[in-house]
């Protein structure tokens, strides 16, 4: 009992943080039908500005992850005008190579400017590194964090998409692109502003596992980026309770995989359920008749 | 919109010509240097044992030439970066062996790597010598000796023994767990000596779990663990994981000692575990700077008047590994690869900072003891010799 109870606390870490990527590769996919393959690129750039924010600038924790989550803002809007935005009329396999090949820019030009080494965070703040144990669980103050971090984001997310005009404007676009034009709305601005939301998530992924795991290298984003895409199409690519759901869903299976003593067979078993997935439920497991897109 | 994409594809193509012609030797040989070739882990995972061996090796061979040099020449290295990749490595070693002429090549630090260059060796005639590739199935492979292979570290097999030995003897530990790096030939090799000792002295494994490499996350497969009860934890691998390991198992609340090799030696671990967590922890290793022989303290001396730093233990072997290679330079009856080898299997009572060693002609294996150190908050506080 007390071990199921630890380990839902170490699924719930690691699936808040696939949930905070896969956010910004479903938001992408619902407006404009694209797997940026790009975005674990700009969790592993952001976790690479929260670090040289903490150790070259000396800034505290919640600087650095505003400042990692406002440089991905940026770096997001850059890719998307300067890779995607002339291939908007291209065919789709296009702009998905361009995804690819964006990916492999950002990560040998980490590689050529900060080397291909790990490298480890400076020492955390002692309120940062405290220790609870409750019972037989331990739970640290960076697991707390990280959970607290991503749902506060994701229901501010949820209130930008929902209650704000550029929520309705990226919903609108979503659904049909030219209808929203002729509405006037601004399917450039809109989709760039999807762009800057998704990037900012992955940022603040980004600083949250390198304080968490202590270790970023430019290669980083690889795996995790691969892993929050089936999070998206598990929960049904297009749709935010979907990423959600599918983030937390490979979370809790990777630690019961590992838990059960086969963690060499964790990456396997999650990209099996992907497969899995895609046969029985290719919408994904909300992906039913939910209008609701973005 | 065509044009923008031909000069992406462009710059990126120069890049990685660029990259791919960093650093290449000139092939003129000199008649009045020797020349050994450095093929080294300077960049990429594991690139602190490659950067700390160099620099043991640059000192020995400044020392040399200072003094006159090996049969009045002056000794020439050659350095390449293998990247931490065994293609690299490979790749290299034929470099620096068909082009620049070197009579010997020091490196790569690392098992993998060390034994992808071996048959390069055997079939250029040229001696490749590590200090620090500890693999049991390296010198000695299926059965066959590889002749034109050395190393001036024990092998695996001893580090897992004296581990065991030290775990069952001076921890008093009945019970055992095991997290090895299954990407690893070196993790791998420890675990299995360790478990063979281990059980051999009365003990128990636990359990036994894996990891591959680059691995961050270990909390779920320590929470398993921790559900068994066991005295102590054997985790071979290398400093990045290592060090999340430790700091994963410790916030988790596992407090028994965690036990190790020499992977363990870098400043890495420090740095990815935080001082904290670094209480208990012991590892085996080939040197330890807290040795008071007189020998150890001078190397250690000169070493700070060079370096500014303590030397490590990669920095020691790098350093007794250069003497080793022009010890046998100086003994061979002509400065080729065949006669080179022929002294260094000959090698008997050689002094070095790592202990004395002679190389046993059947097996190539240095026969000499091993170190266990322990770290109480990050820093080595106790080193015990174990008998040769």
């Amino acid at each position: 009992m007390e071990q199921i109870l630890q380990q839902l606390v170490n699924g719930l870490s690691i699936g808040s943080i696939y949930a905070l990527i896969a956010l910004g590769y479903t938001m992408v996919y619902g407006i404009i039908q694209l797997i940026n393959f790009a975005h674990g690129d700009v969790y592993m750039v952001g976790a690479y500005v929260g670090y040289a924010s903490m150790s070259f600038l000396g800034l505290d924790f919640f600087t650095s992850l505003l400042l990692a989550m406002a440089v991905c803002t940026v770096l997001g809007v850059i890719i998307e005008r300067v890779a995607y935005k002339p291939l908007r009329n291209s065919t789709r396999i296009a702009v998905l190579i361009t995804a690819i090949g964006v990916s492999l820019l950002l990560e040998y030009t980490m590689m050529y400017f900060a080397g291909p080494e790990h490298r480890a965070y400076p020492a955390l703040p002692g309120f940062m590194t405290r220790i609870f144990r409750i019972g037989p669980v331990s739970i640290s103050s960076i697991q707390i964090m990280i959970v607290t971090i991503s749902i506060v984001l994701m229901i501010v997310l949820q209130f930008i998409v929902r209650r704000t005009r550029l929520g309705k404007a990226m919903r609108a676009v979503s659904q049909d692109r030219d209808a929203a034009q002729l509405m006037g709305i601004s399917v450039d601005n809109t989709i760039s502003f999807t762009f800057a939301l998704g990037s900012a998530l992955a940022g603040a992924a980004g600083v949250l596992v390198g304080v968490y795991y202590n270790s970023v290298n430019p290669l980083m984003g690889i795996l995790p980026g691969l892993k929050a895409f089936v999070a998206a199409v598990l929960g049904g690519i297009g749709l935010i309770p979907g990423a959600l759901l599918g983030g937390y869903v490979i979370g809790a299976t990777e630690t019961f995989v590992a838990s059960i003593g086969f963690s060499m067979l964790r990456d396997a078993v999650v990209f099996a359920l992907l497969i899995i997935v895609l046969i029985f439920k290719p919408a994904g497991l909300l992906g039913k008749n939910v209008r609701e897109k973005v | 919109m065509k044009r923008r994409f031909a000069a992406i594809a462009a710059a990126a193509l120069s890049l990685s010509l660029l990259a791919g012609c960093g650093g290449s030797g000139s092939a003129d040989s000199n008649a009045d240097v020797v020349r050994i070739g450095l093929n080294y882990e300077l960049s990429g995972p594991v690139a602190t044992y490659g950067d700390a061996s160099v620099k043991g090796i640059q000192m020995a061979v400044e020392e040399i030439n200072a003094a006159g040099g090996v049969d009045g020449k002056q000794i020439e290295i050659v350095k390449y970066d293998n990247k931490s990749e065994p293609a690299e490595a490979t790749t290299l070693a034929t470099k620096l062996m068909a082009n620049d002429g070197v009579v010997s090549v020091i490196g790569p630090a690392t098992s993998g790597s060390f034994k992808a260059t071996i048959p390069v060796a055997t079939q250029n005639k040229v001696p490749v010598v590590s200090g620090s590739a500890t693999a049991d199935d390296l010198l000695v492979q299926n059965g066959v000796l590889q002749e034109f292979a050395f190393r001036t570290c024990f092998s695996d097999s001893y580090q897992g023994t004296a581990m065991a030995n030290f775990a069952s003897e001076n921890l008093s530990a009945k019970t055992a767990a095991i997290l090895k790096d299954t990407s690893s030939d070196y993790a791998k090799g420890l675990a299995d000596n360790f478990a063979a000792q281990f059980t051999a002295n009365g003990g128990t494994i636990v359990a036994e779990e894996g990891y591959v490499a680059s691995e961050t996350e270990f909390n779920a497969t320590l929470t398993r663990m921790k559900s068994q009860s066991f005295d102590v934890m054997y985790v071979p691998g290398y400093y990045n994981e290592v060090g999340l390991i430790i700091k994963q198992a410790r916030d988790q609340g596992i407090d028994q000692p965690i036990l190790g090799g020499d992977g363990f030696d870098s400043p890495g671990l420090l740095e990815k575990a935080g001082a904290a967590a670094l209480n208990n922890v012991f590892f085996t290793n080939h040197y330890s700077s807290l040795d008071s022989d007189p020998t150890v303290q001078a190397f250690i001396q000169a070493f700070k008047d060079k370096y500014g730093e303590e030397p490590n233990a990669f920095h020691a072997l790098g350093y007794d590994t250069a003497y080793f290679v022009v010890d046998a330079i100086g003994r061979a009856s002509e400065p080729t690869g065949e006669a080179i080898q022929q002294a260094m299997a000959s090698t008997t009572d050689f002094t070095g900072v790592t202990g004395t060693f002679s190389i046993d002609p059947e097996t190539h294996e240095p026969v000499k003891s091993a170190v266990v150190i322990e770290l109480a908050d990050g820093v080595q506080v106790s080193a015990e010799r174990s008998p040769r």
